[in-house]
């Protein structure tokens, strides 16, 4: 019996059974199968409305073999914390409770939820699961879709920029919080188990890239997700009790070791119309998020 | 007095019917090309690619949507994407 060393660190059993509704290619379903592989059987999935209520089954018929809640939009946040409340009290404390939500379910509808079981500390994992749009209604705007992007909703491309999620969560001080990508399955993987072994609002946001709303191909999706990360775009890094830590590849970036932006956004249907001057602007947003986290990281040199 | 429905659902293989039938390309794992690096199976998001005893990957086609990241990632490139229309 050979096994890949990646193989055997990621686990060999799926919760996720095949022949589910999710596109081809679909990231999502890839950062799913990669999330219930390292939360294991003793855990308990709470979704708000969103791709994933999809990718769940539909009536008889179902695609997880763990327990798994669907909820309402804003709500998320707000089930998994009196889950995690009642089975504490029961003395289950072994149970992980999980929220995997989409961008809508966190960064929009969901934020209050979220705000209040952070706040509160309540023992659960929230994973947001961001392709940046509202993809499972036909691609409209949401508060995680970047600037330029072209969705249903903002046809010559959206004037505002990406909510920065991550700094409203640490905001609540909680014990962790990262960013990861389906792109880097064992650096995702590797989180979520730090993640369960700490208690109280953890936080891990996925970048999920999706076929259908980002107009790519659907075998780009891990390409697109890989460059993302090598261009800057999207940054690999946890805080630990506040403390930030940027991981690989990201780590040896601070150094505008990068391919170009273009490299990422020229992939996407969704940036095709993007002009020279917008393009400038992109670029000056991604070294602008780079030289704030150079500052945190001086500043944390320095105590 | 007819089955009674519950509202309950078993988790199974399937949930959206047999996916197979949404491929219009099919991927072809050449056995000898093959490092046995275990990429395909990792970025599958099916998934359907299985690894046999000696670790070589294999495709359930029952299941495989044919989005060809499989394809796309493979280091040696040991996986063909072949139309299904011909």
């Amino acid at each position: 019996m050979y096994r890949p060393k990646i193989v055997e660190n990621l686990g060999e059993d799926e919760w996720i059974y095949a022949g589910h509704p999710a596109c081809h290619g679909c990231g999502a379903a890839l950062g799913l199968r990669h999330l219930l592989k390292t939360i294991g059987k003793k855990s308990i999935l709470v979704v708000p409305a969103g791709c994933t209520s999809i990718i769940a089954g539909t009536m008889n018929a179902a695609t997880f073999n763990i327990p798994f809640i669907h909820t309402a939009f804003g709500a998320a946040a707000a089930v998994a914390s009196g889950v995690a409340e009642a089975l504490s009290k029961k003395g289950m404390d072994d149970i992980n409770v999980v929220v995997w939500a989409g961008d809508g379910g966190t960064y929009d509808i969901g934020l209050a939820s979220l705000s209040g079981a952070a706040e509160r500390g309540h023992n659960i994992l929230f994973v947001l699961d961001d392709n940046e749009a509202y993809m499972n209604t036909g691609i409209q705007r949401s508060g995680g879709t970047p600037r330029g992007a072209w969705t249903t909703t903002t046809i010559t491309g959206k004037k505002e920029e990406k909510k920065d999620i991550m700094k409203i969560v640490l905001s609540h001080h909680v014990p962790y919080a990262a960013t990861a990508s389906v792109a880097y399955p064992l650096d995702f993987n590797r989180k979520v188990k730090k993640a369960l072994g700490i208690k109280g609002f953890k936080f891990i946001h996925l970048m999920a890239p999706c076929p259908p709303g980002w107009r790519f191909e659907t075998h780009m999706t891990i390409e697109i997700a890989r460059r993302a990360v090598l261009s800057g775009a999207w940054i690999l890094m946890e805080y630990e009790n506040g403390r930030l830590r940027l991981n690989p590849p990201s780590s040896n970036m601070l150094d505008k070791r990068r391919i170009s932006l273009e490299e990422y956004l020229m992939m996407q249907g969704r940036f095709k119309h993007v002009k020279r001057e917008l393009l400038e602007e992109l670029k000056r947003d991604v070294e602008l998020r780079w030289s704030e986290i150079k500052e945190i990281l001086e500043k944390q040199g320095k105590q | 007095m007819g089955e009674v429905m519950y509202p309950v659902t078993e988790p199974g293989e399937g949930a959206a019917g047999k996916t197979g039938n949404w491929r219009w390309q099919k991927p072809i794992i050449i056995i000898d090309k093959c490092v046995k690096c275990g990429l395909c199976w990792v970025y599958c998001p099916e998934p359907a690619i299985y690894l046999d005893k000696m670790g070589y990957p294999h495709v359930n086609y029952e299941w495989c949507k044919g989005c060809g990241i499989c394809a796309h990632e493979c280091p040696s490139k040991a996986i063909e994407m072949v139309s299904e229309y011909e």
